[in-house]
Formats: C-alpha cells, structure tokens, sequence
C-alpha cells in the first residue's frame, strides 16, 4: 500500500530482521503487541554509542562522559517530546513498563493507608495489576476493579459506583493489550479528580502506535515500554507530573540518585534522577530517544490510515473464515491495530505453531491478563498485533494458517 | 516445522481423548496450571488396594499436544504404581530432551524436542498426576 505520505516498501527497508526468513517463509511478523522490531536508526543510534562515545553519565568529566551524558539527556527530551510534555525532567528512564508502574506503586504508594482503594480494571496487563495488589497487601489497601464490557472495553460507565472517596490511584491500560481498545481518558480523569486520585495510564500498547499530547489527556503517571515502540529491550519511561514526582520518594537508592551522603543523613536529588539510582541502561536510553524520533518523524495520519486498513482487512478475513471468533470491539472506533481471535476446537497455541509453519509469529495464550479470560470465559486468545511496517501480505499468509489451522484440529 | 510438531499421530491423540472425563469416587485429584501459557490439567485417580491405579481420569484445558499426552498418560498409566509412574516420567523426559525415541504413543512426542517453549505442554499431566499421586 503507497500513500503520498506513506510507502510501507520505504518503512519495511529500514528494518533489517524482515529480510530474515522463517522455516522457508517470508517472515510475516504480527507480534509486534509482545515486542516491536527496531529500525535501523535505533541500531545506529546504539552502535554509535557503543562505539564512540561510551562511558557512565553524569559522573565524568572527561569527553567520552561529556558525550555519553549529552546522549542520555538528549534521549530524555526526545521521549518528553514523543509524550508532548515541556520538562524533560518529568521523565524518568526505567528498566522497562513494568518497572516504571512498579516505581509508582512503591514510591507514589508509600501515601497509602489501610481503607484507602487503588482502582484497576478487568483487563489490565498482569505489570498493571500485580504491582497495586502488592501495595494493597503491604499496606492494607483495596484492589478495586472496573468491569469490562462484552466487547472488551473498559465500562468507563461503571466509574461512578467503582470510585469512591477511599480511591487513590487509578491505574489503566490506555490500550488494551488483548483487544486493541482505547480508553476514554476524560472521563477518568474527571473521576480521579472528584475524589483527589491520581491517574496512571499503562501505555505499553498506545506508544508504538504515535506520539502522545499527555497535557491534553491530563493524567498523573504515564509508562511505556521501549521495546514495543521500536526501541531496545531493558529501558521504558515513566512521565509523572513534576509536583508528584518532587514529594515522592526514591524507589531504589544508589548512586546518582542522592542529594548529600553521610552515614547519619542522605538526601535526595530530584527528579528525575532521584528515581535512577545506579548507572542506568544507558545505550537503551539512547536508542529509546531514537525510536522516539523515528517516530515522530512518521505522518501518523497517513501510518494509522495504512494500519487500521490492515486491522480491517484481517478482521473481514477472519470473519469470512467459519468457525472464528473475534475478541474485542467490533469495528475500527476507539481502538488500535490489535485483534484477538479464537479457532473453534483449535486451542491458540496450536494456532499459533501453525502460523509459525507460515512464517506467521502472533501471540497466544492468556497475554499476561488472566482477568480478562476469567471474565471473558476463555483459556486463551491468538493475537496478531500490526506495526508500521505490515503489509497486507502479512494479513494474508495470517488468514491462510488459519485456515489451514481450522482443516488440521477443528 | 509444525507440521512434522502436529504429525497424524498427536492430532489422533489428541482428538481421543483417552482417559478425559471425571471420576465417581476418586481417591485422590489434583490441578496443575501452566502459568506461563494458563493451561489447567485437573488429575483424579482411583488407586486399589495394592495402590495401583486402577482408573483415572483427566480435564484438560490446554492444547494439542497436551491433551495428547494426557491421552497418552493415561493409557500407560492405568495399572501402574507410583514408582512405575515415575518410570513413565522419566521416559517422556528423555524424550523430550531428544535422548531417546520413546516407546509406543510417547514415541510420538519426539518432535516436540525441537521446541523448547512447547515441552511444559507435554509433562503438564505428568505433573499433575505426579501430584495426586501425592508426589
């Protein structure tokens, strides 16, 4: 598909492991839900690190450091600039989403107390999950959670009777990782705000798909994960609001993260370094702000154009196949290029090892969101998750191991 | 490749379903999760009076390949006792390393040491009958 703005041929050049082969096939890679590749800028990005200008940050004098540091600092404006915030320093590099919701539940946490409620909904990500029950158990807090309509959005209609003057954080996936539903932010926010919660968003699944106006969807706590997002493996970001993040306190002590140390006092530095305590992951950092500026250098007018067509031309194909099933909303409204699926009589792994045989890689099993197949009685969905860089043939050879899938077990 | 992962015999298995179905008054029952992938293999087993297995009976939620091997298991289990149960664990774990062949319907899971990530599909009844067993 070519646009005047877009030729996915051009994208998918500048993503080396497409041109690998699998079991004989062309590589048709709709995982990109678990981990997005990453384009050639990332790796250069990286490899000129590794290679010029390598050293700890913020420590050295010497030029390498100099260097490194202006890498490090320069990736963190690039990342607040992919999250449209004006102060770099509100965010802070992480080991990846988990760790940046992590962070939150730990620091952010230590304001809790035994009766206050910590809201989630039916089908978060296991990192946005475990992270809020463990504070709740250390502290004697509630898990709250937001029922999950039958097509697989977030019952934003439900906020009323599930927020309550006890609540003090509410935690959601900005994007569903299993049906591509968007949430409806506003009136979140609005509910968070009544009572005096914060907002955290889990956008894991939001960022690879474009650059994000955060002031405008007014959250608290923003995390992504760098891998899903072109990036390297081992960094994510955490935004949080400057005022938040200057009364927390550090999640991890080390080095970096201090004000002044004597055996009787520390104190800390701000943010962001407060919360990056030890050398950070500092290659990873630098390709993350890479990503971020591939990224934002796409026309995501154009890139959402090309992927919801995709979204569409698999999920016609699916449902002209007997005996499928798609899981999520309907249409292509309110949600991104993520569509779960289910084989009648054909369990997803076995979906899955077959499309592999096509050179197919999805998703399937539960997806880290066992809630969400409790209350959608399911033991598992296949998943194919579409990125820039698909073409229809990708949506083609999926629905041509469906089939054949269907003709092997059903 | 898959198709040599799901040969004629697993699938065969699989759709048999030797052994699925529940017990009247089972002596013992256990449950074993994947966590990884969210299969459930629930194991109830009658031993007799020489603490044989004298029947069993299995529910899985899982793929292909596990409920083949709980089809399998089954067929070689029934009759046996804990310490032969534990032969059979040892067998299917050599196969699945590729250090042997396997005998009779085990034989069928060599492929499936070309698939690392895919072998918990297979011993998950295993584990679970290893558990009522109360091992």
């Amino acid at each position: 598909m070519t646009s005047k703005t877009f030729d996915v041929g051009a994208i998918r050049r500048q993503f080396p492991i497409l041109s690998r082969p699998i079991n004989g096939k062309t590589l048709h890679y709709l995982d990109n839900g678990a981990s997005a590749q990453t384009p050639q800028a990332v790796i250069d990005a990286v490899v000129a690190y590794e290679t010029t200008s390598r050293a700890n940050v913020l420590r050295g004098v010497h030029a390498l450091a100099e260097a490194a540091t202006e890498l490090y600092e320069s990736a963190r404006a690039d990342v607040g600039r992919f999250l449209g915030v004006t102060s770099p320093d509100e965010v802070i590099f992480t080991g990846g989403c988990t760790a940046a919701i992590n962070l939150v539940a730990h620091s952010y946490g230590q304001r809790l107390k035994a009766g206050d409620e910590i809201v989630v909904s039916e089908l978060e990500h296991h990192s946005n999950i475990v992270p809020w029950y463990q504070l709740a158990q250390r502290v004697g807090a509630k898990l709250v959670g937001l029922p999950v309509t039958q097509d697989g959005r977030i019952d934003v209609g439900a906020l009323p009777k599930t927020v309550t003057p006890r609540t003090r954080v509410i935690a959601l996936a900005h994007v569903s990782n299993v049906t591509g539903a968007l949430l409806d932010v506003a009136p979140v926010v609005a509910a968070a705000k009544s009572v005096g919660a914060v907002v955290l968003l889990d956008g894991a699944q939001r960022a690879p798909h474009g650059p994000i106006d955060l002031p405008a969807l007014g959250v608290d706590f923003y995390a992504f994960a760098g891998h899903k997002a072109y990036g390297p493996n081992g960094i994510g970001a955490l935004w949080g609001r400057r005022a938040l993040l200057d009364d927390m306190p550090p999640f991890m002590g080390g080095g970096s993260m201090i004000g002044r140390v004597s055996l009787e006092e520390i104190t800390w530095a701000p943010p962001p370094r407060r919360f990056e305590a030890g050398t950070p992951p500092i290659g990873p950092a630098i390709g993350l702000g890479a990503a971020c500026r591939w990224m934002m250098a796409l026309d995501w007018s154009a890139v959402g154009t090309h992927e919801m067509g995709l979204t569409q031309r698999m999920m016609d194909g699916l449902a002209g196949i007997k005996g499928t099933r798609l899981i999520g909303p309907a249409g292509l409204q309110g949600r991104f290029p993520v569509i779960s699926f289910t084989l009648e009589g054909v369990h997803p792994h076995d979906t899955a090892q077959i499309l592999d045989s096509y050179g197919v890689a999805v998703r399937a099993g539960h997806h880290c969101a066992q809630p969400l197949m409790d209350r959608l009685d399911l033991p598992g969905t296949t998943r194919a998750s579409i990125a820039p860089y698909n073409d229809a043939s990708d949506v083609d050879a999926l629905l041509e191991g469906v089939g054949e899938a269907l003709r092997r077990f059903a | 490749m898959s198709q040599a992962l799901y040969q004629d015999r697993i699938v065969a298995l699989a759709k048999s379903k030797t052994g699925a179905g529940t017990l009247a008054a089972p002596s013992a029952k256990a449950v074993r999760d994947n966590p990884l992938c969210g299969d459930r293999v629930t194991m109830e087993i009658r031993l007799d009076e020489h603490g044989r297995i004298a029947e069993l009976a299995h529910k899985v939620r899982g793929c292909a390949l596990c409920e083949a091997s709980a089809s399998a298991l089954t067929a070689r289990a029934v009759g046996h006792t804990t310490d032969e149960v534990a032969g059979l664990r040892r067998e299917i774990d050599s196969v699945l390393s590729g250090e042997s062949q396997g005998t009779g319907d085990f034989a069928a899971f060599a492929p499936v040491a070309q698939h690392r990530s895919r072998r918990d599909c297979v011993t998950l009844p295993f584990e679970a009958l290893r558990a009522a067993l109360g091992g």
